[in-house]
């Protein structure tokens, strides 16, 4: 089966009965589920010291709700647009997150280290970087879907080009500095690949090639001190006993003393004394070891399966390559993502902020996360045509 | 699609599942493998434990009188979170408290460091309590001070005046019983390790009081004795604090339960006698010279017991040379107790009276007399009583060489003849064989010696106590398993060390050592010779002496003697009162009691006596003494002989055993008897020849048999309280009549005014001897101190 770019298909948009009715319930169920344990974790973890400030106790958790209103509404967007005029937006999509991604590293507020956000009116903030993921996703694989021959193989050109496709916003990520989101991004550009069907030495030059790059980054300087303290402080928790160290060791205390069912919502003493730093956006993890337990953390590591198990089914089922590659996208992105911000919270990954997607406080990253939801479903939807 | 695409989403896909499990695998290991660990771990980052010391029992005398008090010094405390909180952490408010205290702000840091954090000095510069709780900064300050700091709460935010109990010793007639009591000190860093090594292996759990790291705890006499009960259980705060230590809430508080009240058997008037009756003795000693040296008795050191002989009870006990036990209270100085432990104050913190060790002399016929009565010789019989008698190659003598004639058994006792004892002593020797002994020798000297409790621990409620020993055939037997190598040893090398210096004893030496080598295990005549008197290797306590002397005059029990009497709570519930315990029972028939009860009065009454000049004009006839005179000749070489009197009255019906003993001080008549006459003096009320028992130093003449009344607030009563009461509370109250209506009231209630701080302060004074009280006005009256408020 191929579909060519400027093939005349019938592109009646389905009727909403039909849009209802074929939707990925699975799918949408526990990402849902995930939002709603996360809108939790987060009013648990930020209430105390709310009421402190004298703040009201419920203001990040509305915030939060907020977000997933509108993130779920733009996936709905996303998931109804049309599929080949997405194919068709998508250098527009591109070009406008590295216009983003440009204007954070002049006018960007600079927070824990990374100039990454870009402040807007309202207190609210935006992190282009989470968008340039989608960006990405989509550019590399619309380039290797692209018409080709019937080898059914990338072309080298293809592949090359999707390589600059994902290296320049890499390299304006990398300027941040924002190391986790490079980490993802790279993992992402390398499931693309890999499921593109391009030959094999392609992928083995990928990773001596960022092998190469990141020794040289520590050996010429690029990498900054705190950024290797926080890469290695995972492997020796006890050393900078303030500092990286600190916020996963007691990270560590909190999901290891929350035992089999934890503390229950609110009880956790880790939590509600606020011995974990960013418990509500990276560390949102610990919070649920220290107050669910056992039970809820495992709760939310199977349903992010869930998810991931849809994402490679539609990738599977997908009725091009393109959508395949998107949804391929999508998994590797959630995967890696969800293991690193996890990782780092059971002191198995080095400490790299990234959030966890649905669960920690954040719009970015919580309409990021819905958008993939909406692209997974739209290649769903598609596939099912 | 290719198949290579959908090959490579597979292992994409398997790759994730494994992703997924190595997080839940993780999870698993920290949260259920592991949740000890992590718990442990939290509950050490997120409680803080706030310490209210309990106010320490009082130490009563049988009466209820004070020995040992507590007395309230207005502290200054500084809280440290809350100079953290302000803008220039608290230098300014150091600043103004140095200035007003007359130190300065460096000195004041110093005490706020926490020891083991900072680089300063170790304890008591530092502070070894916990970081929260207000640390204390200066004692004793003037009332007016503290007041200022009450009232000017904005010029001292985190600063607080209070009351804190100290130990004082009230001292009634001037009662000193420094070693009855003993002394205070800090925690050890060593026990509190122990301390947690017990709780972790789990012979501790949370319920038992522990120690916490500022208690004080007792190390010596009644106050390490009954350290558990008189400390009482410190009221714990369980705070959570947040990432920042700051406090978050409180989670638990226990209340301080103040420790029992200790009522000793002590009577702090005659306490105070016997001391002084003790003091006298050793200078009486000093004024005497000793016919041997030619010159004046040392009396370096002495000892005085008075037991209740029918229950073993410990009225009093003295022991010289003493101290000041107030130098241990708020910590004693490197100066003061270098002074306590050199050697030229001769060790005044060693309890004379139960931890030292004496040679028993003529006393110790009381064993003698009893084992020969009860093995095969008569009261009336005669016995030679020669000037000296050989036994063996050695030849011994009676005490200065007197020689009385025949004597009957009561007689022999009153002149104490050695020589008699002689003969016996070798009788028995002989029928256990001899130098060839039998396989079970009767040893009745031996045995009896050790049923009037020689050689063992009375058992007395007071730590460290000597045992003692008998010098009989199993300690020479245990001698020889010891040393019996070095001996033989030295039979060979003999001793060219000595030599070089002086040859004459070196050879006297090897001699001992070949003849020790051959037969140094070997119980010699000579041996039970120098038993049956008392002298060669038995030594013996006061208090041993006491006791054997009060079995034989209550018929034959031998009492554990008890200082402590009972236990009241501060509330004045009797908590506990401890019965008389019995240690064994005299192997000696009524009748042979009964004589040896008359027989040792004679020693007082009749002309010919040992003691008959010292109670020359006493009433016997109403208070027979009966005593037994010792003196000693020193088991070291150069020392001059101990002086002995041990007795108990009345000798028909007797009620006290009293005994003395004066290191290097002569006679025990010369120098011990006249001493313990004027004790007798005191307890029976006697004025001359008459006997008047409303005179008695013992209130109604005798010792109390019931436990002192504590009021509900802690206060004890006793005769002649007013005035006492006032001197349990040294700190003058400035407006007595102000707070006479508010110490009615058990709770006076915070007040603000300046006038109600006033009025409060007598009350809180008054409340000193309560802990209970105290605290929580404190607590009311200080609500910017932000741990005690919440």
């Amino acid at each position: 089966m191929t579909i060519g770019y400027a093939a005349p298909q019938v592109a009646r948009r389905p009727r909403s009965s039909s849009y209802l009715r074929r939707m990925d319930w699975v799918l949408v169920g526990a990402a849902l589920a995930l939002s709603v344990i996360g809108s939790l974790l987060v009013w648990s973890a930020t209430q105390g010291k709310l009421v402190e400030s004298g703040l009201d106790p419920q203001s990040f958790l509305k915030k939060n709700l907020i977000n997933l209103v509108v993130g779920i509404a733009f996936a709905v967007l996303i998931s109804r647009f049309d599929y080949r005029l997405l194919r068709a937006y998508t250098p527009i999509l591109w070009g406008a997150s590295i216009l983003g991604l440009l204007f954070v590293l002049v006018h960007g507020a600079r927070i824990n280290g990374a100039k990454a956000w870009i402040a807007l009116p309202a207190g609210l903030s935006l992190q282009p970087a989470e968008f340039a993921k989608i960006a990405i996703i989509l550019g590399m694989a619309m380039i290797l879907s692209e018409k080709r021959d019937a080898e059914n193989e990338p072309r080298d050109i293809d592949v090359a080009f999707a390589l600059g496709v994902a290296g320049i916003p890499i390299a304006l990520i990398l300027v941040q500095p924002d190391l986790g989101t490079v980490m993802v991004i790279a993992t992402i550009v390398f499931g693309i690949i890999a499921v593109s069907g391009a030959k094999a030495r392609w992928l083995i030059g990928i990773l001596v090639g960022g092998v190469l790059v990141a020794f040289v980054a520590i050996q010429v300087g690029i990498l900054k001190q705190y950024q290797l303290d926080r890469l290695t402080a995972f492997t020796d928790p006890t050393q900078n006993g303030r500092t990286t160290g600190y916020n996963t060791q007691q990270a560590r205390i909190a999901i290891g003393s929350g035992g089999m069912f934890g503390t229950g919502l609110f009880h956790g003493p880790q939590t509600q004394g606020h011995f974990v730093p960013e418990n509500q956006t990276d560390f949102v993890y610990s919070v649920a070891g220290e107050e669910l337990g056992f039970v809820g953390a495992a709760l939310i590591i199977l349903l992010l399966g869930v998810i991931l198990w849809r994402a490679i089914r539609i990738a599977l089922r997908a009725s091009d390559l393109f959508g395949r590659l998107v949804a391929t996208g999508v998994a590797t992105w959630i995967a890696f993502q969800a293991f690193e911000n996890i990782g780092m919270n059971l002191g198995i990954m080095p400490v790299t902020g990234v959030p966890l997607p649905w669960v920690s406080y954040g719009g970015t990253s919580m309409f990021a996360s819905w958008l993939a939801i909406g692209l997974l479903v739209n290649v769903h939807l598609r596939a099912q045509e | 699609m290719s198949e290579r695409s959908s090959l490579r989403l597979a292992v994409l896909g398997v790759l994730i599942v494994s992703l997924l499990v190595t997080m839940v695998g993780r999870l698993f290991f920290l949260q259920v493998v592991s949740a000890d660990v992590y718990t442990q771990k939290a509950s050490a980052n997120q409680y803080r434990y706030v310490v209210t010391p309990a106010t320490r029992g009082l130490i009563l005398d049988q009466l209820g009188r004070p020995l040992v008090a507590n007395r309230t010094s207005l502290v200054v405390s500084v809280d440290r979170t809350a100079l953290a909180k302000q803008k220039d952490k608290g230098v300014a408010v150091l600043t103004r408290l140095a200035k007003a205290l007359g130190t300065t702000y460096t000195a004041i840091s110093y005490r706020l460091e926490i020891c083991g954090l900072g680089s300063h000095e170790k304890p008591p510069i530092c502070w070894n309590g916990s970081q929260y709780q207000p640390i204390p900064v200066a004692k004793d300050i003037p009332q007016d001070l503290a007041l200022t700091i009450m009232e000017k709460r904005s010029d001292y935010p985190g600063v607080s005046a209070g009351l804190e109990a100290v130990r004082v010793f009230p001292g009634i007639d001037g009662v000193n019983a420094a070693h009855l009591l003993g002394y205070l000190g800090p925690v050890s860093d060593s026990e509190l390790a122990a301390q947690k090594a017990a709780q972790q292996s789990g012979q501790l759990t949370a319920q038992d009081e522990l120690l916490q790291r500022t208690d004080l705890i007792g190390r010596s006499g009644l106050e390490a004795e009954y350290d558990t009960q008189l400390r009482g259980t410190p009221g714990v705060k369980q705070l959570t604090v947040n990432q920042a230590a700051a406090v978050v809430g409180t989670v638990g508080e226990t209340q301080a339960t103040p420790g029992d009240y200790l009522v000793t058997n002590i009577d702090a008037k005659l306490q105070a006698v016997v001391e002084k009756q003790l003091y006298a003795g050793i200078l009486r000693a000093r004024s005497q010279t000793d016919k041997h040296t030619g010159q004046h008795y040392k009396g370096d050191s002495g000892a005085a017991v008075v037991l209740d002989v029918t229950n073993g009870h410990v009225l009093a006990m003295a022991s010289w040379p003493s101290y000041d036990p107030s130098v241990w209270v708020g910590g004693i100085s490197k100066k003061e107790y270098t002074a306590l432990t050199a050697p030229a104050s001769n060790y005044p913190l060693i309890s004379r009276a139960m931890q030292g060790e004496f040679v028993p002399a003529s006393t110790f016929k009381i064993v003698s007399a009893s084992a020969a009565l009860q093995n095969g010789y008569t009261a009336n019989q005669t016995y030679q009583c020669p000037a000296f008698v050989q036994v063996g190659n050695r030849k011994f003598s009676n005490f200065e060489g007197e020689a009385p004639g025949p004597v009957d058994l009561a007689k022999g006792l009153a002149v104490s003849c050695d020589t008699m004892w002689y003969k016996i002593a070798f009788d028995y020797w002989l029928r256990d064989g001899g130098n060839n002994p039998v396989a079970k020798p009767l040893d009745p000297i031996e045995k009896m010696a050790r049923s009037y409790g020689y050689g063992a621990r009375t058992g007395i409620d007071l730590p460290s106590e000597s045992r003692g020993r008998v010098g009989g055939r199993a300690f020479k037997t245990a001698l020889n398993a010891q040393l019996h190598d070095a001996w033989c040893r030295r039979a060979k090398t003999g001793y060219p060390e000595v030599a070089t210096t002086d040859p004459r004893r070196a050879n006297l030496l090897k001699a001992y050592a070949v003849e020790a080598c051959v037969s140094g295990g070997l119980y010699k005549g000579g041996d039970e010779v120098n038993l049956a008197i008392g002298q060669g290797d038995t030594v013996v306590t006061p208090l041993q002496v006491a006791t054997a002397f009060a079995a034989l005059a209550n018929g034959g029990t031998l009492w554990q003697p008890q200082v402590a009497k009972g236990l009241v709570a501060s509330d004045g519930k009797v908590v506990s009162i401890f019965k008389p315990k019995k240690n064994g029972t005299l192997p000696v028939s009524k009748a042979n009691m009964a004589f040896l009860r008359s027989a040792f009065s004679q020693v007082t009454s009749q002309p010919y006596g040992t003691g008959y000049n010292p109670f020359k004009g006493f009433p016997l006839a109403q208070i027979p003494v009966a005593a037994k005179t010792g003196t000693g000749q020193a088991a070291k070489s150069g020392d001059q002989s101990t002086s002995w009197f041990a007795t108990f009255a009345p000798a028909n019906k007797p009620k006290y055993a009293v005994v003395m003993m004066v290191s290097q001080g002569g006679t025990g008549a010369g120098t011990s008897a006249p001493s313990v006459r004027k004790i007798y003096e005191a307890l029976f009320g006697v004025t001359g020849s008459t006997v008047d028992p409303t005179k008695s130093v013992l209130a109604g003449g005798t010792p109390a048999t019931k436990l002192p009344t504590v009021l509900a607030d802690g206060t004890p009563v006793y005769p002649g309280m007013p005035k006492s009461v006032a001197a349990a509370k040294p700190v003058t109250a400035p407006a007595a009549t102000a707070g006479a209506n508010d110490a009615a009231s058990p709770n006076p209630g915070p007040s603000s005014s300046s006038s109600g701080v006033l009025v409060a302060l007598p009350v809180l004074l008054g409340a000193g001897l309560v802990g209970r009280r105290a605290r929580r006005d404190r607590r009311s009256r200080a609500p910017d101190v932000r741990l005690w408020s919440r």
